[in-house]
């Protein structure tokens, strides 16, 4: 190979490396631009032409779906953070490796990936059909705990195994038995950490449909000034049909001829579980940038 | 004089004996938690296969005729059998939207995850990752309203589409925007993965950026980005409600692109309700649940094959 050549092939190589980083910066535009236009259009729509009525706490408004949405998360981390962190504590500090430890991580990769409707299949089985309840709140929450279980799990288990080792060494060397250090110095360090899960699977949870299709049910009657507790119209009995914002949202597409503004209904549905969704990772996001500069200076 | 000396002694041992009380008792407790998680998942899917297996064993359908026959006709009236159940239209329309998702999708994520971590980190940490994870967080039903309510209408308005606008396309592209950010970062994760040794090197013998890239940096990342995808495909695989709600839910197979057509999850969620429990079609439907609950559990499986080979390379 003369130098001619070789100059002519790194002249090729160069533009081809020049148009290659054109193409690269106009897909991270491209990207920016498409969740630009998209939050941008979920907003404007949502907001634009908004008619008060809408957001009231009545069967005009989306305010009972707005309150269930909240109350079946609520629900639902009542029953997975328990257990998730639970669960997580036994993955990083108790168990020992072998066939259940590897089975049970299979287990909790297997929980995670499985698809919504799936779980609210089985939601739909075991909660519903199998205690002769109808669609209720609880079923719902259920169904949801079981996709955010996993989540929280591997969170904490994480959030275990990053702290350093030091902090273990010294609790144990000061008498503290293996729970007492868990409780009293590896949790309570680690917890930003987790309360970001959380908030991140509370996150998952506001938006969750599918699951809920045939566990919480799709349809909403709220008495708000009902408040005894076995009442099926009172706002807090966990135990009445619950619909939320992302099942009104399926809703409104095929119940469309229920109401005449449905179209509407659906824009700010939509855009009310977007700024939900938003202000939620907006929450998990400065959290984490919290601890990151906490443990800026002694991490890694 | 005795009485009170044991009860000195119990005395002594009582903050003791709660020590070790607690010790066990948290113990048992994340143990029992741990195991409730196994116990959960198997549940699942016991249950599935229990109820999914009834098509084959209470109403003796042959697999074959589940998988390939686009015969889809079952009894839903009590226990009332000799229908067919076919379900090869969903199947197919799952599996082609998928696949569509992911052909538009993987370039796209690839590149972006591309420019997170060699061209731009920068950049790519101040506002691409960001977005990224707001593109996660958006729920699935926003997407699916979105492309009804804009991608459906154009469809049908530039390529004066049949059925309005519904159709495969307009599922597959909702489905692409779903699974890009998934893909994009399980990428991203595994190119950083990929160390600096290798660069410097490839740099060292004169090769450019984009050489250095497609030569180097993205064979070694590979197993990364097959997981990555594989991951991105488990989750269109098993998106319902987004996909329903532009597919257009006809019994039939696409003619085109811009025909609609039915996938399994869209029909879960649409029937499920409306089937007698324990009947023909209910239980068909129930198959197709544990088609997809087995279609996931095959990706882990690939997904761990894949990742063995990674552990040389990453760490």
């Amino acid at each position: 190979m003369n130098t001619k050549t070789m100059t002519r092939h790194s002249l090729r190589a160069r533009r081809m490396d020049r148009i290659m980083t054109g193409v690269f910066y106009s897909v991270g535009g491209f990207f920016l631009l498409l969740l630009l236009v998209l939050a941008g259009y979920i907003m404007i729509k949502g907001f634009s032409d908004l008619q008060p009525e809408l957001l009231s706490f009545n069967k005009n408004g989306i305010g009972n779906q707005f309150f269930n949405t909240i109350y079946l998360v609520f629900l639902s981390l009542l029953i997975s953070v328990p257990i998730g962190i639970a669960a997580g504590i036994y993955m990083a500090e108790y168990a020992r490796p072998g066939k259940t430890t590897r089975f049970l991580r299979v287990s909790i990769e297997a929980l995670s990936s499985l698809p919504s409707i799936v779980v609210g299949l089985f939601g739909y089985l075991v909660f519903i059909l199998l205690t002769g309840a109808k669609w209720n709140l609880m079923a719902g929450a259920q169904a949801v705990s079981i996709l955010s279980l996993p989540l929280i799990a591997t969170t904490t288990e994480d959030a275990l195994r990053a702290l350093p080792r030091s902090y273990k060494e010294g609790s144990v060397s000061l008498g503290a038995t293996h729970w007492q250090t868990i409780v009293g110095v590896l949790l309570p360090a680690c917890f930003p950490r987790i309360i970001t899960g959380i908030i991140l699977a509370a996150g998952r949870g506001f938006g969750e449909a599918a699951a809920l299709l045939y566990t919480a049910g799709q349809s909403v009657n709220i008495n708000w000034s009902n408040w005894n507790l076995l009442s099926p119209t009172c706002p807090l009995n966990p135990f009445r049909p619950g619909e939320t914002l992302a099942l009104h949202i399926w809703g409104m597409r095929t119940e469309g001829s229920l109401y005449a503004n449905s179209t509407q209904i659906a824009n700010v549905s939509a855009a009310v579980l977007m700024l939900m969704v938003f202000g939620f990772s907006l929450l998990a996001r400065l959290i984490s940038r919290k601890i990151d500069k906490k443990t800026g200076g002694q991490g890694d | 004089m005795l009485d009170s000396k044991s009860l000195g002694t119990v005395k002594k041992s009582i903050p003791e004996r709660r020590l070790f009380y607690k010790e066990y008792m948290g113990r048992s407790i994340v143990t029992i938690c741990g195991l409730f998680m196994i116990a959960l998942t198997v549940s699942i899917g016991a249950f599935l296969i229990y109820k999914g297996t009834g098509t084959f064993t209470r109403y003796g359908h042959s697999v074959f005729e589940f998988l390939f026959s686009a015969e889809w006709s079952p009894m839903d009236s009590g226990t009332q059998s000799g229908g067919g159940v076919g379900a090869a239209i969903y199947i197919f329309g799952s599996l082609l939207t998928c696949g569509i998702a992911l052909a538009i999708a993987a370039p796209f994520s690839l590149a972006a995850a591309i420019f997170i971590t060699e061209i731009s980190p920068k950049l790519g940490a101040r506002l691409i990752q960001p977005a990224v994870e707001i593109f996660v967080g958006i729920p699935s039903v926003v997407y699916g309203w979105v492309g009804l309510t804009v991608l459906v209408p154009f469809i049908r308005d530039t390529f004066h589409a049949p059925m309005g606008g519904y159709s495969v396309l307009a599922a597959s592209i909702v489905l692409a925007v779903m699974i890009f950010p998934t893909i994009t970062t399980v990428a991203a994760d595994s190119i950083r993965c990929v160390p600096v040794m290798y660069r410097e090197a490839a740099y060292g013998l004169g090769s450019t950026r984009w050489q250095t890239i497609y030569r180097v940096t993205i064979p070694a990342a590979a197993p990364g980005i097959i997981t990555g995808i594989v991951l991105g495909l488990s989750r269109a695989f098993g998106e319902a409600l987004a996909v329903a709600m532009v597919i257009g839910k006809t019994r039939a197979f696409p003619a085109g692109l811009l025909y609609p057509t039915n996938n399994l999850t869209a029909a879960i969620a649409a029937d499920m309700g409306n089937s007698a429990d324990g009947g023909e079609h209910n239980l068909a439907l129930w198959s197709m649940a544990l088609l997809l609950f087995l279609i996931s559990m095959l990706f882990i499986m690939v997904i761990h094959m894949v990742s063995k080979k990674q552990e040389g390379v990453c760490e």
